[in-house]
């Protein structure tokens, strides 16, 4: 009789009958393997990486670490190799040209995307669609031509060459973001801030710019791992391992010696993977948001 | 605001307001002030891009109708189309060509099922849906390169994963060399990509989903629909502006695919994995031949082209206007 009543009590379609506790099971088994399978490739990467080379002589033999040492890690970070290779030293090129190419980004774009979404300029409808035709240039078909430009400049081997190329990674996705966000803000604000006297970039810094935070925000979290994630241009621009990228130090780690070790390799993208999943997991909202922000419209 | 409301009771009116007679000429200042400023901001943006896009593209056209080997210090010379002749007549581009269009269209159907899958998953409420979602949406942020190199470890054969568990299993290939075979290299390498890029099909889906309104759905089981018909009926018809933007933006980058194939495979076995972007690398940065590399560069551009203007199709500028 109570179950009677708890059932009735609670709103139809709840029951638990044989059939929906099952579906209720695979719904969750299935949850499961997505998690795994996109999480156990870094608990494997993880284990390889603190694995030392006579236990990876040894084959795979367990899916625990078994001994565990850091060697890789100190390895990575401290030892030069024989062709100017150091993980550190590209680690930090790696940062040096993500965050600049991020400010810059956050920069040049904050301007168009006002001048887009608040000043009356004839044109928008074409500069919003070149911006996001640039978008889809092919990395590899600018390669060439940027290459020799960029020696005829004396620019290549240099960070600027990497700063100016992320660019096409960052730009367009920020303008299209702000213009956007910006156009979303009350116009009252600024019109009351111009008409106390602020010129337009003073009502632009002042009055709009803190109230965009969080659109800059999201803005420079995609930028940053965009420019981050590059492989293309730092494989085409730099020349000598001490300017190398960290994704660009990986590749060489893999492809340039005798032997895999698959332990140094794996600390490296150990190492790589840390600051970009830290993002996700900490502004995995924002992330979100500034992908989806054109697919919602 | 209401000052224009108001505007035709008294001279009350501020600057914003359209007032005829001699204010007209102030106004006109103010609007190529305006347009004056809106120009100076937007133009660092479009420069750089042009610079960057419009460049490359211009110097590749006319590059692709010379020889021009840059370290042969001898200086280019015109060509004709004799490099568009060799690209269709090598037996390098045709292939790559053929395989990169195989690629493209195996892994966005895969990466579009797996991701349909994954974002009507998340799109139900269940306890933890947000680390959920966080474990899931971790493999897209991670660069191309790691990737790669995570699954080139995952299949090697002495210290991957993949042939452990297939003997632990006693299951068949457990003893297979993945990256030294044409399938099974093209296997590995579908497995990298859809790893990394099934997460933002469905981050781009989900976002889709979630703006559908839940009560069409009531509505549609009180009519007798089943959950196949109404997914059939509401839910594919609705998702359908999320589901051209993801597939196009997974396209292009399928069809661009370089990150992952010089870091697991080279191009190999032989050059049974290379694809455009590799052979436009080789070109390039190899060989240093410029004029056929930008003939293939320009057949890049042509294609990446193609697929951009039927995004900018279902996009529609105006919105943000």
């Amino acid at each position: 009789m109570t179950a009677a009543a708890a059932a009735r009590g609670r709103p139809a379609g709840h029951h638990l009958t044989p059939a929906r506790v099952l579906a209720r099971i695979g719904f969750y088994v299935l949850i499961a393997i997505f998690v795994i399978a996109s999480l156990f490739p870094f608990y494997w990467i993880v284990i390889t990486s603190l694995k030392s080379q006579s236990d990876l002589n040894q084959g795979t033999t367990s899916l625990l670490p078994g001994h565990i040492t850091w060697g890789s890690y100190s390895f990575d970070l401290t030892q030069t190799s024989a062709t100017g290779l150091n993980f550190g030293q590209t680690l930090l090129n790696s940062a040096i040209v993500a965050l600049s190419a991020t400010a810059v980004t956050v920069v040049l774009a904050v301007l168009s995307g006002y001048a887009i979404s608040r000043t009356r300029i004839r044109g928008k409808g074409p500069v919003l669609a070149f911006v996001l035709l640039a978008g889809f240039f092919p990395p590899l078909a600018m390669a060439g031509p940027l290459f020799l430009a960029y020696r005829h400049l004396g620019l290549l081997n240099n960070y600027l060459a990497l700063i100016i190329t992320y660019m096409i990674y960052t730009l367009p996705l920020a303008t299209w973001f702000l213009a956007n966000f910006f156009s979303q803000l009350p116009r009252q604000l600024e019109e009351a801030a111009t008409v106390d006297g602020a010129t337009r970039l003073q009502a632009l810094r002042r009055v709009i710019l803190p109230i965009a935070v969080p659109g800059v925000f999201t803005v420079a979290i995609l930028g940053f791992i965009l420019a981050w994630n590059d492989f293309t241009f730092a494989l085409s621009f730099m020349e000598t391992p001490n300017k190398y990228t960290a994704p660009l130090a990986i590749y060489a780690l893999g492809h340039t010696q005798y032997q895999t070790f698959f332990n140094r390799i794996d600390a490296a993208v150990v190492m790589i993977t840390l600051p970009v999943a830290l993002l996700v997991i900490f502004a995995q909202r924002r992330i979100i948001s500034g992908l989806t922000a054109g697919a919602l419209k | 605001m209401t000052a224009r409301q108001e505007a035709p009771a008294g001279a009350a009116v501020t600057t914003a307001a359209p007032a005829p007679g001699p204010r007209g000429g102030r106004r006109d200042s103010m609007l190529a002030a305006d347009r004056r400023l809106g120009y100076w901001l937007v133009a660092p943006t479009v420069i750089v891009l042009l610079a960057i896009t419009a460049y490359p593209l211009f110097y590749n056209l006319w590059n692709s109708f010379h020889h021009d080997v840059v370290t042969s210090g001898v200086p280019a010379t015109w060509g004709g189309v004799s490099n568009y002749q060799r690209m269709f007549t090598d037996n390098l581009f045709v292939p790559s060509l053929v395989r990169t269009l195989g690629f493209t269209v195996v892994s966005v159907a895969v990466e579009t099922a797996v991701g349909l899958a994954l974002a009507l998953t998340l799109n139900r409420a269940f306890p933890g849906r947000g680390l959920v979602r966080a474990a899931v949406f971790i493999p897209w942020a991670v660069p191309t390169v790691v990737s790669a190199q995570l699954w080139k470890n995952m299949f090697d054969p002495q210290n991957g994963f993949v042939n452990y568990i297939l003997t632990a299993l006693h299951l068949p290939l457990a003893h297979t060399t993945w990256l030294g075979g044409t399938w099974t290299a093209w296997a590995a390498i579908l497995v990298a990509d859809a790893w990394r890029n099934t997460p933002f099909m469905a981050i781009i889906l989900l976002a889709g989903l979630q703006v559908i309104p839940g009560d069409i759905y009531e509505a549609a089981r009180i009519d007798g629909a089943g959950a196949w018909q109404a997914f059939r009926r509401l839910t594919l018809p609705l998702l359908k502006p999320a589901l051209m933007v993801a597939l196009i933006f997974r396209t292009l980058q399928s069809f661009l695919i370089f990150d992952v194939i010089i870091n697991m495979t080279q191009g190999g076995p032989g050059t049974s994995t290379s694809v455009l972007s590799y052979l436009n690398y080789q070109a390039f940065l190899v060989d240093f031949d410029f004029g056929y590399g930008g003939a293939v560069a320009v057949a890049l551009i042509v294609f990446a082209l193609l697929i951009a203007a039927a995004y900018v199709r279902a996009f529609r500028t105006e919105q943000v206007l």
